[in-house]
């Protein structure tokens, strides 16, 4: 499709928006002031409006296919938390307004804190961090700082498992720390041998989602937490995959002490085609005073912000204006209407529909990666036996499962299931749409027995054929400059 | 798989060539730049730097990946090849000519540690198992 | 259940298929310790019109002000169609577009996004958001030490955010980074560059602010110029609004300019979601952080749109990533767009324009208020510092309970300039609005003598 800027023509204006007259600059210094033209659209409104509609329509999501993408939880987003959020005067609300301006907006904030201290069973949260990497990031910064505050400088390391997302050891690099990798057992838990020769006097903690990232429950998170805790480390909770265990398991009760939830998982708040997402972070006691601040504090009937005033040993800031106020906001809304008890619900159906899929693929002649364990809310299945029988990759299954109207599963991670898609349909789906998707799959995978090249030639039917990557990649062209 | 015998390996796929005037082509073997697939990017080394044997000295990037590329023995930077910033898939084309970096090396015996042509095809055998 | 479509029978097909009695077995390898029944502190459910009703009520509670606060977060019309657009489901609802061949329509807005803001800024490349300013003025610090491979240092001036300033602390704390504060004219409200001087050793960079916090204009080019003969890096944070005026980073010198994206199509919504932008010269692309997206051809030559340069980012680099950040601000920079498409160069300016002058006329009318004056005297764009002749938090007060929020109360940070406001009046303010706080600040100077 064109691009806005070859839509453009010379002079091109929406007079109504913006003031009917150029007002007079003419005191700013001429040494200061802007000679060239800045490269921006000319279009009429209609024409923009037209442009960026017709972009949306060449864009998968939620509202348009199933999205089975492993880790990213992709759930409904209601609309009544986008009206809730949109509500004139919270949209309005300059950050830096006095907070008596805002008692029912800070609120709103306040009663989010609460409920995911309920459901972390963490003693304080801080909603503070703008993702999930930045909660990560704020996990391992108050680790160190509690450390640091008795005196422990050696404690430097910071241990994962090597199924571990990408953020858990580039989060730990942001914080200065070295990494010790663990691995993984065949059957999905972390080798407590490992993990035994891997903790010692430089322990600053450990990094970990449970469940994991292959989609199976660590049983042994009790013993990982004593071998952790017993060397003088803590426990950090990725939370990416609480979905499978909301209402039902507590990080605290696993033993963690530090926990980042990713609301724009959990608690269906719009992925936006790659965010604006949130990732507030509940700590046990030994790490309360060391939350990022601001932290909506309430005392004396009214609520107000805590700063590095109140708590003086703060990590400090993540961000000018204290985080994604619009998302977190969606959240709580989000929260009110599935309550305490619909809370547990998720993980029972975003389990069940977890494992229906798996038996159902497997039943389709699927290979499952972990066939003898319960799935979570998120399963693996293995391509590697079709890619050595017909040459089909899991990329070229992913590409052919757009044509047939499905967004892909996640693919090739965890990095250490070869040929992977990772699969997780959570539980606003139907079984309809499962059933849908398995037959989908199914006539995926006789098309790759039978006319392999037809699926490794796929997409046929998006907008684009599949892309070249590569040339991407080898000769950057990441600005239009009127080519 | 078929390693040229005449060069020498490490276990984390790199090959070395001992050079007519003493010093040492570095470059990746083919069994790494399959794994990696298209290779889009080289990051070489700073020539002057002096390494140490198994040191972070290069970068070999794909579109699904990067590899770090360890120095085989220790010595100076003395060259690196500018063909590859423009043509990076000729390490793909062929992996044994494309030559990424060379440097002198400071310790002649460390090359008799590395491993022969045998070796490191058997240990690219047990990895695919 | 709320979102939850299963029928009882759909339950008892799925669990037929499974080969378990109920959904309970399926948790059956948890152990049983670690299991609770059910979660206190959690309200019960509530239908949608209970809980919008609920929060219809918290937001009328808090009503609506006049305001003139600035700070970092600017209050502008935004048209109605960037956000009916915005909001459509398949911008909203949609996944980060690593399937590029589904996901075109966001690629390539995000693609027009790096294409305006390069160009706004005067620079070659941008990235395709970062969270905000002041964690993208982080990463920008932490990028030119990447680059400069030798030093650790990084020259900050004092006219940069407070919060910013705050915030590069707490990302950078660490790692191996030394920030060291640079003074301000008292007088001009302009970073003394000739403090600097006496700092010996290298330097990774200097932060440039243009406008700085006070809302003054900076040399920046004498600025950039000093990095440069120290074989730092510039590092420009900008006001994009502002840039449609004012010379870009790009000419004056900047080797990376990061900032604030809210005043492109963000409402002010307390605090967030607003975006960080990045642009930088094209050699330094590799050691940027965040998600890039770069224009290709696809299978049968059609032009096509991906993310690039992935091996920069933590799903591939992991420890060695330029960054840990993976999920962005995505839809505020497709908004950013739009915003951008409807303005038109010739809206972007005039709406500068506009803030600029109803800034001035605002600081005319109070500076005609005994006792009030500006705190500097150098050029400002669309923000001024004004001193009071009472203590500025009651003078706060007074005003909000007139229904104007009068400004940023800058003692807070600053506490050498006493009793001083920091004010902004954007192109939303009227005749009518100035002439109203200006009376409202009369007032309340009576009341409080």
């Amino acid at each position: 499709m064109k691009l806005i800027f070859e839509r453009s023509v010379r002079g091109r204006s929406n007079p109504s928006q913006s003031p009917a007259q150029a007002a007079d600059s003419a005191d700013i210094p001429p040494g200061l002031r802007r000679a060239s033209r800045a490269l921006l659209p000319e279009v009429s409104e209609l024409d923009a409006v037209r442009h960026y509609t017709r972009l949306a329509q060449q864009t998968f999501s939620i509202d348009t296919h199933f999205y089975p993408l492993g880790s990213c939880t992709m759930k409904y987003n209601p609309r009544a938390c986008n009206a809730a959020a949109m509500l004139p005067q919270f949209l309005e609300r300059h950050p830096l307004a006095p907070a008596d301006a805002g008692q029912g907006f800070l609120g709103c904030l306040y009663e989010l804190q609460e409920m995911l201290k309920a459901v972390t069973g963490m003693t304080a949260v801080s909603l503070a961090p703008m993702a999930g990497a930045q909660g990560e990031f704020a996990g391992l910064a108050m680790i160190r700082a509690y450390h640091a505050s008795r005196g422990d400088a050696l404690r430097t390391e910071v241990i994962v498992p090597d199924a571990a997302h990408g953020t858990n050891p580039a989060s730990a690099t942001m914080c200065g720390c070295a990494l010790r990798e663990v691995h993984t057992d065949r059957d999905g838990r972390v080798n407590l041998g490992a993990l035994r020769a891997a903790v010692g006097p430089r322990t600053a903690g450990l990094m970990l989602t449970n469940p994991s990232t292959l989609g199976v429950f660590d049983t042994e998170i009790a013993e990982i937490a004593r071998i952790v805790h017993g060397a003088g480390g803590l426990m950090y909770y990725d939370g990416a995959n609480i979905n499978a265990i909301l209402g039902r398991v507590r990080p605290i009760d696993m033993g963690f002490d530090c926990v980042h939830l990713n609301l724009h998982k959990t608690f269906a708040t719009p992925h936006g085609g790659g965010g604006p997402g949130a990732g507030p972070v509940g700590v046990a006691p030994l790490l309360a005073p060391f939350l990022p601040v601001p932290i909506v504090g309430f005392e004396g009937g009214k609520y107000r912000w805590l700063d590095e005033r109140d708590a003086p040993q703060t990590i400090g800031h993540l961000s000018a204006f204290g985080g994604n106020m619009g998302v977190l906001l969606r959240a709580y809304a989000y929260a009110r209407l599935i309550g305490g008890e619909g809370m547990r619900r998720i993980s029972d159906y975003s389990t069940l529909n977890s494992n229906y899929l798996e038996a159902e693929l497997a039943r389709a002649g699927f290979e499952i990666a972990y066939p003898k364990r319960r799935a979570s809310h998120e399963f693996i299945v293995t391509l590697k036996h079709l890619k050595d029988r017909t040459g089909v990759t899991a990329w070229d299954v992913a590409k052919r499962l757009l044509d047939k109207g499905f967004h892909a599963p996640t693919m090739y991670f965890p990095l250490l299931v070869p040929e992977c898609l990772l699969i997780e349909p959570t539980e606003t789906e139907s079984k309809q749409t499962l059933d849908a998707f398995v037959a989908a799959m199914k006539e995926v995978l006789a098309e790759a027995n039978e006319r392999p090249e037809l699926v490794k030639s796929a997409p046929h039917t998006t907008p684009v054929r599949r892309l070249d990557e590569v040339k991407a990649a080898r000769e950057p062209d990441l600005v239009w400059r009127g080519r | 798989m078929n390693p040229p015998a005449d060069l020498k390996y490490t276990n984390t796929h790199e090959w070395a060539r001992a050079e007519a005037d003493g010093t040492l082509s570095v470059g990746i073997t083919d069994h790494a730049q399959e794994m990696l697939g298209d290779i889009v990017f080289v990051e070489p080394p700073e020539i002057g730097r002096k390494l140490a044997a198994g040191a972070e000295c290069a970068v070999v990037e794909s579109v699904k990946a990067a590899a770090d590329i360890y120095a085989p023995v220790s010595g100076e930077v003395v060259a690196v090849n500018a063909a590859l910033a423009d043509a990076p898939q000729s390490i793909n084309q062929d992996a044994y000519g494309a030559w990424i970096f060379r440097l002198k090396p400071a310790n002649a015996e460390e090359l008799g540690s590395l491993l022969d042509a045998a070796a490191y095809a058997a240990i690219v055998e047990s990895a695919e198992k | 259940m709320p979102f939850i479509p299963h029928t009882e029978g759909d339950v008892r097909d799925m669990l037929a298929a499974i080969g378990v009695a109920d959904i309970e077995a399926l948790f059956d390898e948890i152990p049983r310790e670690l299991r609770v029944q059910g979660l206190s502190g959690v309200p019960a459910a509530a239908p949608e019109m209970a809980v919008l009703r609920l929060m219809a009520e918290r937001a009328e509670a808090d009503g609506r002000y006049l305001n003139f606060i600035g700070a970092g977060a600017y209050e502008h019309h935004v048209p109605a169609a960037v956000w009916q657009i915005a909001m459509r489901g398949e911008f909203y609802s949609a996944y980060t577009p690593y399937q590029a061949e589904a996901s075109q329509g966001t690629l390539q807005a995000l693609y027009e996004f790096q294409t305006m803001m390069a160009s706004l800024t005067a620079l070659d490349v941008s990235n395709a958001s970062l969270y905000d300013g002041a964690s993208a003025l982080a990463e920008a610090v932490l990028m030119s030490i990447r680059l400069h491979k030798g030093a650790h240092r990084v020259l900050m001036p004092r006219t940069v955010h407070p919060l910013y300033r705050n915030v590069v602390r707490t990302i950078t704390r660490n790692q191996r980074v030394e920030i060291i504060e640079l003074d301000y004219s008292h007088e001009s409200g302009t970073t003394r560059i000739e403090t600097a001087a006496a700092i010996e050793g290298d330097i990774a960079a200097l932060v440039v602010p243009q406008p700085n916090f006070f809302g003054v204009l900076e040399d920046a080019e004498a600025l950039a110029g000093w990095a440069h003969s120290r074989g730092a890096l510039a590092v420009g944070v900008v006001d994009p609004l502002s840039l449609a005026l004012l010379k870009p980073p790009g000419e004056w010198g900047a080797d990376i300019a990061v900032g604030e994206g809210q005043p492109l199509g963000a409402p002010l919504s307390g605090g967030g979601p607003y975006f960080g932008f990045m642009c930088a010269r094209e050699s330094l692309v590799r050691q940027m952080p965040g998600r890039i997206v770069g224009r290709t051809t696809d299978s049968e030559g059609r032009p096509g749109f991906c993310l690039t340069l992935q091996p920069r980012e933590q799903h591939i680099r992991r420890a060695k990533a330029t960054s840990n950040i993976c999920t962005n601000q995505g839809l505020m920079a497709i908004a950013a767009a739009i915003h951008l498409s409807l303005l038109g160069p010739q809206g972007l300016e005039r709406t500068a324009a506009q803030c600029h002058a109803n800034t001035l006329a605002l600081r005319d009318r109070l500076a005609a208020i005994p006792g009030v004056a500006p705190v500097f005297t150098g050029a400002v764009f669309h923000e001024v510092a004004l001193r009071l002749p009472r203590p500025a938090a009651q003078v706060l007060a007074h005003l909000r309970r007139e229904r104007v929020l009068g400004g940023f109360e800058l003692a807070r940070h600053y506490p050498e300039l006493g009793d001083a406001l920091l004010v902004c009046a954007t192109e939303t303010k009227t005749e009518t609005d100035l002439q109203r706080y200006a009376l409202a600040l009369e007032r309340a100077l009576e009341v409080t003598r």
